[in-house]
């Protein structure tokens, strides 16, 4: 039989503003068996969304799609018709986006959106759609799925709402099912369980197409990956040779970048296993000292009993997932937010409890890096304004001082005039960072700092910190909910659930042998790159 | 009447997954439209200043024996029920709306934006109050509110001019109310907390700028709708009392003639939708470059 | 679901409120005598001034007078006209009807220009956007008394179709309820298809195309809804300006109505019936804003919670 998607020198481009048109995908061919599970790997810009976008006829409004060859069950679909399209879409391949939350009709429930494939390919009769409907929420793991019907996608938990957008693409039992990045934006132990799901659908015959930008999330699930860069396939191959033995450089690199156990202590951009300046953590002198937080908000105790302290030069950890109370923490650490008992000390200085006015003079000590930098610029200032507002200097020093600041983080004096706006999301990051050292502050609290960017940025950023760390002693509270990212970096790590330390202590030892059920779970929910 | 748009509340969702733009962005291409528009505002701002550069006759000079005469070389608009040149009239007309509309465009930006900004920046017991306040004034549709300030007062110039800011303030006053409180919020006032800036630098350094930067392009928005409504009243004669040459006086005035000389209602009438749209088109493509800019 | 409802018609109150209470102190705090000033250019004569402190109750405590204001508008009594020596209530009740007939009817036009035009042009091929929200922009600037002439000029004097004038027959209706609907109808429906452009692009609208539904079926059962949002946001504005509007739209047409009521009122200084007029409007913003607020709910499960 012949393979369900066969794709031959596939071209996509998007008509561009002033600088001519876009060539997101640049002839690129594979094949998808029957029955298998196929990763398409890559960084954003790459052409993988788009690619698997182009199968259902969906790559744009604006998209030029041409290939030698795009055959889906056996159909070739050049020349099709959108009425052929709209016959194919939901029947031959059903599509998952990310985050259901916005990939479902927020104004429709759960059922309306389910019901709705049923209707517009007729499967089933009207009087027993209800049926239909519940029995394809069960069969995604849903538990009281007659309820969940009548509920609307934001009712509904992450995880949940992800297995409804994913019953909807399986309404109509297509042989085909493409995932584009279905885990991404969840928590690590429903994205387990959301893995778990699509291979069951796997080993009950589904199709798998997956695309994710996260190597690690695939590894254990795709029986071959496509690496993809430029529009173009770099490799593709069986997923234990891609990891075991990548053949082109951008394979080995985007695999170096990966933040893991086994990287902790090396450069992550470097495929050369190369070591980090050692760190010089002075633990007699104790730099921020939070006792006995607690933070309501409501009737929710959003922040429980958290103690901890940071030494000079050192990095602690604060791993959790979303609505564990990390960022409360960070926003009381940085003295935004008061809180409700306990007491918050920079140095020997007191840093809660007392008015701003008290705090001013010290702010610039305890500086902060967020997860999205642009929305903490001004957007009037460019570049040089921006990374010398917290400088008390004046004309050519202040010049001098932020060129320095620029170059120390891999930007330079190129950069001065430009507006954030106009860099990529890894450029915004080192501003930020380059504005956070500026002051030269004894603690950096860092949100989130590298959630939002791709691997191989991710690994520049973080070998950034790590230098900058070694290099002036600052100590950084370092939130983030990837137990890679923090495993990495970290010295010491606090895990934090429901607004409570679960655990806490040096990440070698936390990792290795955890005390905590809650910490157990989170490491055996992490996907690894096996090989 | 007519309604400038208010700004539109953003999705609250942003598109998360990866996204191409498809819409091609667009360039800093030559716009034949807007060029128009600008070489109309140039013609009224001359008009305004300097209408005798335009037009060598007397807008109030009568002379019977050419009542409403069609246009022609000698009478490009052609003329009124007494004869006099609908096009110097128009020219002439300019000052009075012009005028009407930028001074009270002025006062209500700067009556609202006052009010707004103050409501924005203060605690929240003050907030609600003011907002409140504002809330009670936009419960009174424009026209109406303006008529209600002109039964208190006498019909004129300056009446009108007070009437049209107090209708159009609680208009700025919201947004401004708005903008504050989002400036106020946002990532990078938070930030410059953390550098120790006091409540006063904050707020000259990060909100003012930033609350007020888009107001000149509201302002230039809205005083399309100031002039129009300006005009409506003078229609209703609330405005200049005749034989003042504003455009809606004239074309109340010539209406009762609309049938056997349309051109003495409708040039006017033209003339002030052409001014309006030119203001509301380039209005809306410096708030463009403006959130483009962001 | 019943929480934030009450929050609502509670505000909507405290607006309606606020608002009876600034009339009265504009009233009561104009400069000089209230008598005076109530009279200004009006017809001046010692019955009026009788009836002005009478009607105020000069002569008690000032909480009393304001209770007892309140009191009487919370029973329709508006007070009596200073001209025409009637009541306030029985002037406005003889003249709303054709108000409300030109104004409803008005509201329909509107609503299906917008949709349709929304519908048809969005997402389209640019020139054909272009050229629709050229045509919007010029109806949307030009004074609602342009188009009102115009349409008279052309369809009444040139082909003459409709009346001129007047409020005789359903074919007087019909140009005073286009000049007011076209205004209304463009502005509106370049918010919906700014609306269905924003839902289109979407994932969610990915989502929905990729389960094979028709063009048509992704805008009528998705994306028309969200784009209502925006359009329900802009009721109030909406309102505001359908209201104003109708006064000069009427005026132009020569219909009877609240307009005639208003403007006459206003030059003459016939204070009690301006103020009852917009008073009335506004309790109608009130009502109907608070209406649009509640039909947010409906469209929009999201905000149903707290």
């Amino acid at each position: 039989m012949a393979a369900l998607v066969t794709v031959n020198d596939l071209h996509v481009t998007f008509p561009g503003g002033g600088t001519g048109p876009v060539h997101a995908v640049r002839g690129i061919s594979f094949t998808v068996e029957r029955g298998e599970c196929v990763a398409i790997v890559g960084e954003s810009g790459s052409g993988k969304s788009v690619t698997a976008r182009s199968l259902v006829g969906l790559a744009g409004p604006f998209a030029e799609v041409r290939a030698a060859a795009l055959e889906v069950d056996g159909r070739d679909t050049g020349g099709y018709t959108d009425r052929d399209w709209r016959r194919l879409r939901g029947r031959v391949a059903g599509l998952v986006l990310q985050d259901a939350l916005v990939s479902l009709d927020p104004l429709n429930t759960v059922g309306q959106e389910i019901g709705e494939v049923l209707r517009t390919h007729r499967v089933g009769v009207a009087a027993t759609r209800d049926a239909q409907v519940t029995a394809l929420l069960d069969a995604v793991h849903v538990p009281e799925p007659a309820e969940r019907a009548r509920q609307y996608p934001h009712q509904l938990s992450g995880g949940l709402r992800q297995r409804a957008l994913i019953a909807s693409a399986i309404a109509a039992d297509p042989p085909l099912l493409i995932a584009d990045e279905p885990t991404t934006a969840l928590d690590v132990t429903v994205q387990a369980s959301l893995l778990r799901l699509l291979a069951e659908r796997r080993a009950a015959g589904s199709t798998l197409l997956l695309v994710s930008h996260d190597l690690a999330v695939v590894a254990g699930i795709a029986d071959r990956v496509l690496v993809m860069r430029d529009g173009l396939i770099v490799e593709q191959g069986p997923t234990q040779r891609i990891l075991t033995a990548p053949e082109h450089d951008y394979t080995r690199m985007l695999l170096a970048a990966v933040p893991t156990a086994a990287s902790r202590g090396h450069r992550l951009s470097s495929t050369t296993r190369s070591p980090l300046p050692a760190p010089a953590v002075d633990p007699s002198r104790t730099v921020l000292r939070a006792d006995g937080l607690h933070k309501h908000f409501g009737t929710r105790h959003a922040v429980n009993d958290v103690t901890f302290t940071l030494a000079r030069g050192e990095i602690l950890g604060v791993v959790g997932e979303s609505g564990s109370g990390k960022t409360t923490v960070a926003r009381i650490a940085l003295g935004l937010l008061e809180p409700d008992g306990g007491t918050v000390h920079l140095g020997q200085t007191r840093w809660t409890g007392v008015p701003e006015r008290r705090r001013r003079p010290d702010r610039r000590r305890l500086q902060v890096v967020s997860q999205d930098p642009l929305s903490s610029f001004d957007p009037r200032y460019t570049v040089e304004k921006l990374v010398a507002e917290p400088l008390d200097l004046r004309g050519a020093a202040r010049r001098d001082r932020v060129v320095e600041l620029l170059e120390r983080v891999g930007l330079g004096a190129a950069h001065l005039r430009r507006h954030p706006r106009e860099l990529s999301g890894g450029q915004r990051q080192r501003v930020a960072i380059a504005r956070a050292v500026g002051p030269r502050p004894d603690v950096l609290v860092c949100d989130e700092p590298v959630s939002a960017l791709d691997v191989s940025v991710q690994a520049q950023v973080l070998d950034l910190l790590a230098d900058l760390r070694a290099a002036d002693g600052t100590a950084l509270l370092f939130i983030s909910h990837d137990l890679g990212v923090i495993h990495h970096l970290a010295d010491r790590v606090l895990v934090m659930h429901d607004g409570r330390v679960v655990e806490q202590g040096p990440v070698e030892d936390v990792f290795a042998r955890p005390e905590h059920q809650y910490t157990a779970t989170l490491l055996a929910a992490l996907p690894v790159l096996t090989g | 009447m007519s309604i400038a748009l208010p700004e539109q509340a953003t999705s609250p969702v942003a598109a998360l997954a990866p996204h191409p733009d498809p819409a091609p962005s667009r360039g800093r291409r030559f716009a034949p439209g807007l060029a128009a528009a600008g070489v109309v505002l140039l013609l009224v701002a001359v008009a305004t200043v300097a209408p005798r550069l335009l037009t060598g006759t007397d807008p109030l000079a009568a002379d019977p024996f050419h009542a409403l005469e069609g246009p022609s070389g000698a009478h490009w608009f052609g003329t009124d029920q007494l004869g006099r040149d609908v096009f110097t009239r128009v020219v002439h007309g300019a000052r009075y709306s012009l005028s009407i509309g930028v001074i009270s465009t002025l006062l209500s930006v700067l009556s609202g934006g006052i009010l707004g900004l103050v409501a924005g920046l203060s605690p929240r017991a003050v907030d609600e109050v003011l907002s409140r306040a504002l809330d009670v004034l936009s419960a009174f549709p424009e026209v109406l509110l303006a008529l209600l300030f002109i039964a208190f007062t006498e019909p004129g110039t300056p009446s009108l001019i007070m009437a049209i800011a107090l209708a159009f303030a609680p208009r700025y006053g919201r947004i401004v109310r708005a903008q504050t409180l989002l400036v106020r919020r946002s990532g990078y006032v938070e930030q410059a907390v953390t550098f120790g800036l006091s409540r006063t630098r904050l707020v000259w350094r990060h909100i003012l700028p930033n609350v007020l930067g888009p107001l000149p392009i509201l302002a230039t928005i809205g005083l399309g709708s100031a002039i129009v409504n300006a005009s409506a009243l003078s229609f209703l004669g609330m405005g200049p009392q005749p034989p003042s040459p504003e455009w809606g006086a004239m074309l109340s005035e010539s209406r009762n003639y609309l049938r056997v000389a349309w051109w003495a209602a409708i040039l006017p009438g033209a003339t002030l939708t052409i001014t309006v749209i030119s203001l509301t088109a380039v209005g809306r493509r410096l708030q463009r470059r403006f959130e483009g800019r962001r | 679901m019943l929480k934030p409802i009450l929050r609502r018609l509670g505000s909507g109150a405290v607006v309606l409120w606020a608002a009876a209470s600034a009339a009265y102190l504009a009233l009561r705090l104009a400069p000089g005598d209230t008598v005076d000033t109530l009279v200004g250019d009006g017809p001046d004569t010692p019955q009026i001034r009788a009836q002005i402190a009478r009607d105020l109750g000069l002569d008690r405590p000032a909480v009393v007078q304001y209770v007892d204001y309140l009191w009487r508008l919370l029973h329709g009594d508006f007070g009596r006209s200073y001209v025409l020596q009637r009541p306030v209530v029985d002037i406005i009740g003889s003249q709303v009807w054709p108000t409300v007939k030109l104004t409803l009817l008005a509201t329909a036009f509107s609503a299906v220009i917008a949709v349709g035009l929304a519908i048809v042009t969005a997402g389209r091929a640019r020139w054909l956007r272009g050229l629709v929200s050229g045509i919007e922009l010029s109806i949307v600037s030009a004074p609602g008394f342009l188009i009102g002439i115009l349409l008279l000029s052309v369809f009444s004097f040139q082909l003459g179709w409709f009346p001129v004038s007047g409020d005789r027959d359903a074919s007087a209706l019909v140009l005073p309820a286009v000049a007011l609907a076209l205004p209304i109808g463009g502005l509106l429906s370049q918010v919906i298809r700014e609306g269905l452009e924003r839902a289109l692009d979407e994932p969610f609208a990915v989502t929905a195309r990729a389960r094979g539904l028709t063009r048509s079926a992704l805008l009528w059962r998705h994306a028309l809804r969200h784009a209502l949002l925006p359009a329900v946001t802009l009721a109030g504005t909406l309102i505001g300006f359908l209201l104003s509007a109708a006064v000069i739209v009427e005026r132009v047409f020569g219909r009877p109505g609240l307009g005639e009521v208003a403007t006459e009122a206003v030059n003459n200084k016939d204070i009690p019936v301006v103020l009852a007029v917009v008073m009335l409007a506004a309790a109608i913003y009130v009502v109907l804003s608070t209406l649009a607020d509640l039909a947010y709910l409906l469209i929009d499960p999201r905000l149903r919670k707290g």
